[in-house]
């Protein structure tokens, strides 16, 4: 006889539900104070530094929703068909990173109702904030179009998932030009500002910086969250642990290639900057941090994960390159932003906009856990496994 | 995907013609300034912190009276700075070595000639008058504050604690009477002849004058002349700009040409990725042709590799 859907394993968390419930609410009622009361109870923004920890979370969301288009452009472009399991889960990850990017964003306008205004109202062209708001929409968008296929194998609308599925070439590709240009113009926003931003951190080639350390940012996440499915979701991923370590391998030589990469240009723009005489003091030492101990690092972890089969040091090259990201963000938006300032009028985040990216994060995990277990992400649908017969 | 050498080639053609079109749009060339428009100039050296400026400049905005009260000389303690609802600020700084009496300076929005307020607002809410002065549009600001963020000067403030309508604070050069012919509030309340309105290139003479004739009482040097591309607001001064809170020797080239280059990527990017991309697709997929074109493929992983295609001539089948 079939198990009954009673007969499920017992979960592993059982204090998930309370706790994810919990960090909602609490996130529901801190974005109505910070809507209610202004910007200026919730945050601790102020004129001399009216870009914050919620900036600095924007931009960690979109580094790290990368997998999505790294991971379509390496199936549906370079045609590595053997990691084809992981496109819809980093897919899902990418969109719900950027479902973040929007929802800070929203909380961080002074008015967020007029969000539309760039494009209804009247467009700034030349400014760089403009081409990451059509970039993110139709980026979004296009996101949302890849995940459809899972969402119409889901409805059973099969019609509707030919088309989508058709169509996804030309969406990887829009996904790959779209994320180069805004992963690119997040890093432009720092280029005008060479007397706030710290010299180590500041440099005409941010936007590169940006861009790379974004794929290098999507095979991480990748990593992780196929990790994090296998751990969580066994039962129901098409992969099994065995199949998943060989991927992650694989992943690993790409991810040590791309920090490598990075890691080479950021030498370079300290070369050609000039910055040496900068990495004597203690900025420079927190600096050589980042990129030696969060950025090298990884990548000889990456690279000999790879050469010696080990996909749990690959795993946890991979968390220190997440980590090397998540700190290169806050530095440049938060730590080494403003530093001329007297202490006295340095920015420190308050409570509440630390209470909101955490808010953020347990929503994303909710929804993931939500999708995952409902739609047809981490294993193909039944009814239409291939090969179709005609 | 159907992919033939002739597609390939007249895909590069077309990149490289959106390439050069967009060399030929993105130029680099600095606004040099609409012609006979005015601006003022701030001699530092005969500031005497009345603070009449304040005073007037937050009675013709409708500010209310200044928050620290201007027969207060002990606001002077500290570094006051600009709000939304002090337009202007008069801050006291520590005489340079040899000399004794206070200094003051009065700080507000330069003005710019290239604002990089302006450049980087993604609604257009600012706009570069011909006159001279910078204005701002609350009805179409959205609130991102980037303004706000990158102005070299911290000259713009924003409205934190105002939950429903929060608006950018900053001073307006008083557009409005200038535009009646009258003078803007502060110059015409400075009773020491600290602030000079007029047009910018005359200014630029008088400064120039007072420096050949006085060379002791002032640098030879006229601040915002050509500061990141210049300002309306002109400051002659005494002693070193860094211990006036003034940047010292920054470039000459406005803010906004540090990002131009990287936005006229933009095109070039749309004119070439997608080629490239579609070259990649065809290298990955050139063994691909002879099976069924269904996009999606079975989620267990294919073997390793599928068996090499034959070679011809020693070389392998391109498309």
């Amino acid at each position: 006889m079939n198990p009954s859907p009673e007969d499920r394993p017992r979960p592993r968390f059982p204090w998930f539900g309370a706790t994810t419930g919990a960090l909602l609410l609490f996130g529901i009622v801190l974005v109505v104070l910070r809507f209610v009361f202004g910007l200026g109870f919730a945050t601790n923004l102020d004129n001399a530094t009216p870009w914050g920890l919620w900036t600095a979370f924007k931009l960690i969301f979109v580094a790290l929703a990368a997998s999505g288009y790294v991971m379509t452009a390496a199936v549906y472009l370079f045609g590595r068909h053997d990691y084809h399991a992981l496109v819809r889960p980093a897919v899902l990850s990418g969109f719900l990173g950027y479902t973040l990017f929007i929802l800070i964003l929203l909380f961080d306008l002074g008015r967020s109702w007029r969000i539309l205004f760039p494009f209804l109202v009247q467009p700034g062209t030349t400014s760089a904030l403009f081409e990451i708001a059509i970039c993110v929409a139709l980026y979004y968008t296009t996101q949302f179009l890849e995940l459809a296929p899972a969402g119409f194998e889901w409805l059973r609308w099969r019609r509707l998932r030919k088309l989508a599925v058709a169509a996804t070439a030309g969406l990887t590709v829009l996904g790959v030009l779209l994320s180069m240009l805004h992963q690119s113009t997040l890093g432009a926003l720092y280029l005008m500002v060479p007397s706030k931003l710290h010299v180590l951190w500041y440099s005409p080639n941010i936007p590169l910086h940006f861009f790379l350390s974004s794929i290098v940012g999507g095979v991480s996440m990748t990593m992780t969250i196929g990790w994090l499915c296998q751990r969580v979701y066994a039962e129901r991923f098409a992969v099994d642990r065995d199949q998943l370590d060989r991927l992650t391998l694989g992943l690993a030589k790409a991810g040590a290639l791309a920090l490598a990469v990075y890691v080479s240009a950021k030498g370079v723009d300290l070369a050609l900057e000039d910055k040496w005489a900068a990495l004597h003091s203690p900025a420079g030492a927190w600096y050589l941090v980042e990129l030696v101990g969060f950025g090298l690092a990884p990548a000889a972890l990456l690279a000999i994960a790879h050469r010696e089969g080990r996909p749990s040091l690959a795993r946890m090259g991979a968390a220190l390159a997440i980590v090397g990201i998540v700190m290169n963000r806050l530095n440049v938006a938060v730590l080494m932003f403003n530093r001329n300032l007297p202490a006295d009028d340095r920015y420190v985040p308050s409570w509440m906009e630390y209470g909101v990216v955490i808010f953020l994060l347990a929503l994303a995990v909710m929804i993931f856990r939500l999708v995952v277990r409902r739609m047809p992400i981490l294993a193909a649908h039944p009814d239409f496994r291939q090969p179709q017969l005609p | 995907m159907n992919f033939t050498r002739r597609g390939w080639l007249a895909g590069v053609a077309a990149s490289l013609a959106g390439l050069k079109t967009a060399q030929a749009s993105g130029s680099n060339r600095a606004f040099r300034s609409y012609p006979g428009r005015l601006g003022l100039l701030h001699d530092s050296t005969l500031c005497i912190g009345c603070r009449s400026c304040e005073a007037a400049c937050n009675n013709v905005n409708s500010l209310g009276p200044p928050a620290d009260p201007l027969d207060d000389p002990s606001v002077f303690e500290r570094t006051r700075k600009l709000s939304t609802r002090l337009y202007t600020v008069v801050n006291r700084y520590m005489p340079a070595q040899g000399r004794r009496a206070p200094v003051y300076r009065k700080h507000q929005c330069m003005h710019c000639n290239e604002p990089c307020c302006a450049s980087v607002c993604f609604v257009k809410a600012f706009i570069k008058t011909p006159e001279g002065p910078v204005l701002y549009d609350p009805d179409l600001c959205v609130g991102c504050r980037y303004c706000v963020f990158v102005c070299p000067y911290y000259a713009l403030t924003y409205e934190f604690n105002e939950p429903a309508t929060p608006r950018v604070g900053r001073c307006t050069m008083c557009y409005p009477r200038i535009r009646q012919g009258l003078q803007p509030a502060c110059a015409e309340a400075c009773p020491a002849g600290a602030i000079q309105y007029g047009r910018r290139d005359d200014l630029l003479e008088l400064a120039r004058a007072r420096i050949r004739k006085y060379p002791d009482r002032y640098r030879p040097h006229i601040f915002g002349e050509n500061e990141w591309g210049g300002t309306s607001w002109l400051t002659i001064y005494g002693q070193p700009l860094a211990t006036l809170d003034l940047p010292d020797e920054p470039s000459h080239a406005p803010l906004p040409t540090l990002i131009t280059g990287h936005l006229s990527l933009a095109p070039v990017a749309a004119a070439i990725v997608p080629g490239l991309l579609a070259g990649i697709y065809a290298l990955a997929h050139r063994r691909d042709e002879g099976l069924p074109k269904n996009g999606q493929r079975p989620t267990t992983s294919l073997p390793d590799s599928p068996t090499p295609a034959k070679k011809k001539d020693g070389h392998e089948p391109l498309a």
